[in-house]
């Protein structure tokens, strides 16, 4: 069984995001590694292609200049190859645009299955992988907590409100998957090493078919007005623990007459 | 483009509108002379005089859909309807489970795209501008759509205060689901509901919710405890959700629950951007964490440094000895 993984390159989320104050696009000119949800649908991805006794796992990802660093963090865990599309053109991006391009790579890989994160770190607009799904004519199922695969069909235990559905899909299906659906495997020395020579088929948005009306900022319909500084919540009293501290607690629940 | 028509997806759980629909059809009222409502299920004519009440004149009945997972179904109904001319001037979506997948679907089918975790709506020159919290909340993003077609939004719970205008109950008119090809093949086979008693985290007034310092699953039991004592919702940071500790239903937080209580006690929760997102609009926040530097302290108004397995014990006894 051959799986596609849907992985996004993003800045570290434990460094300061900014705004290009001009463009107002996500600033993504440092180092970028791989979103830590994805790391779910990677590991997730070589799971059950294992457990169907054979099968790639290939990975598609769109980001600038080329960047591969948080692909190889992904081939080190196991997947085979990525697919990187990158593009001056693709700047700007939105979510629409973002799956326009993903599907037509995705499309290349000819997968039973595409996996993908509920949403990214960075952006989590939460809808791409939808869309994905949508323009290759496929069922969906979102928001897994456990995903099976027997033949043809893909198992998924949805996240509701209430508690969780069962669903079933015939494949080829997008899933989308929560972070905790499995436990990530750290990569091996072995695997970083293998990671080095594993093939990445660098595309452009035109290798596509795509042009600038669809993608980047050419293709966007949406546009951000303005930023501003939110509220800001200050911090309050801070007391340290010497064994009365619910004592404190306690007052202020008084105080809010909750108790 | 002057805003006329507002659609807003009427979401329906356990036999009424889910409270975020409810809070977006008022609001809509205000931003476009006409609200209407979208949707499915067996139950829409029970609905109406509660749509009604809160402005919506019309509701499109997609109907039962049976076990199909609504994203494509809906969507598809929506998207027909606009390509004949008969859509709205924007749509907009509570960000739930289904609410986000049938968003999405019809921003692929429509061409149009999509603008997501909107707290705020509002008209502006004509058109509808939305508010976005960026960055853990520090930054307010206002966007809007350009070009043809209508606006597809998808509103954070709570953005808005849901207010009943007293209305008559709405007109239910069927809305044909269209073609849908391969997409709409996934079928629910069974559903699960995980029981949990005292008030609905999303509505407690109180919300005491624990995080990874707790240390191990056992110590949630305290979390319950003082929840229960406080009359409140246990709720959960996204750390113990995705160990296991607890259902993802107690997640609070960018993919879990908006709340905005009275109270919220974060017991041993460090306060990752993920988190803060979904409690830092509850009028008072306490938090219990030992470490001083922890990111939750920026947001509390009363802030304990101390070991959440020696305070949170104290405050239980205490509150039991109060009777």
């Amino acid at each position: 069984m051959n799986v596609v993984v849907c992985v996004k390159q993003i800045p570290d989320p434990a460094a300061p995001a900014a705004l290009d104050p001009g463009t107002h696009n996500l600033v993504r000119s440092g180092k970028l590694i791989l979103d830590d949800s994805d790391a779910y649908g990677v590991e997730m991805a070589l799971q059950l292609a294992d457990a169907a006794g054979g099968g790639e796992v290939t990975l598609v990802s769109m980001a600038p200049n080329g960047e591969t660093s948080g692909l190889r963090t992904a081939l080190a865990m196991g997947a085979a190859k990525a697919i990187l599309v990158s593009d001056d053109s693709l700047a700007g991006s939105d979510a629409l645009s973002t799956a326009k391009v993903l599907a037509a790579a995705i499309r290349r890989a000819e997968p039973d299955l595409v996996i993908a994160a509920t949403e990214s770190t960075d952006g989590y607009t939460g809808t791409t992988p939808v869309q994905v799904a949508e323009l290759l004519g496929l069922p969906s199922v979102t928001f897994a907590k456990k995903v099976e695969v027997d033949g043809q069909t893909v198992k998924v235990e949805r996240q509701t409100e209430a508690g969780y559905d069962e669903v079933t899909s015939p494949l080829p299906a997008v899933v989308t998957v929560t972070a905790g659906v499995v436990e990530p495997r750290y990569p091996s020395f072995k695997g970083i090493m293998a990671a080095k020579s594993k093939p990445v088929d660098t595309l452009t948005a035109a290798d596509l078919g795509l042009d600038g009306s669809q993608v980047g900022a050419g293709g966007a319909r949406q546009q951000i007005i303005s930023v501003v500084e939110a509220e800001a919540r200050s911090a309050g009293e801070v007391v340290v623990d010497e064994g009365d501290a619910h004592e404190r607690v306690i007052q202020f629940l008084e105080q809010l007459k909750i108790l | 483009m002057s805003i006329e028509t507002i659609w807003v997806l009427a979401e329906v759980a356990d036999g009424k509108p889910i409270t975020t629909s409810l809070e977006l059809i008022t609001q809509a009222r205000s931003l476009a002379g006409t609200v209407e409502a979208v949707a499915w299920g067996p139950g829409t004519a029970d609905v109406a005089g509660t749509l009604g009440e809160h402005g919506v004149t019309t509701v499109h009945d997609v109907g039962d859909i049976g076990d199909a997972l609504p994203g494509v179904p809906v969507a598809s109904a929506v998207a027909a309807a606009v390509a004949a001319g008969k859509g709205p001037d924007a749509i907009l979506f509570p960000a739930t489970y289904d609410g986000r997948d049938i968003a999405g679907r019809l921003s692929a089918k429509l061409d149009r795209p999509v603008l997501t975790n909107v707290v705020g709506l509002s008209a502006d020159d004509g058109g509808l501008v939305s508010q976005h919290a960026i960055f853990g909340g520090t930054q307010v993003v206002t966007a809007r759509f350009t070009g043809e077609g209508p606006g597809i939004f998808v509103v954070r719970a709570k953005s808005f205060a849901a207010e009943p205008s007293g209305g008559a109950a709405a007109a239910v008119v069927p809305l044909a689901v269209d073609d849908t090809g391969a997409t709409n093949t996934a079928v629910v086979v069974a559903r699960h509901v995980e029981e949990r008693s005292g008030p609905k985290l999303d509505e407690a007034d109180v919300v005491v919710s624990g995080g990874r310092g707790l240390g191990e699953k056992d110590s949630y039991a305290m979390i319950e405890e003082l929840a229960g004592l406080l009359k409140g919702a246990p709720g959960a940071s996204r750390a113990i959700v995705d160990a296991g500790w607890v259902p993802y239903a107690y997640q609070v937080g960018q993919t879990g629950k908006t709340v905005k209580p009275t109270v919220y006690l974060a017991c041993g929760i460090s306060g990752a951007t993920q988190h803060l997102v979904g409690m830092k609009n509850a009028k008072n926040i306490i938090a219990i964490n030992k470490d001083q530097d922890a990111p939750i302290f920026t947001v509390a108004d009363l802030g304990i440094v101390g070991d959440v397995h020696k305070v949170v014990p104290k405050l239980i006894e205490a509150l039991k000895a109060r009777g």
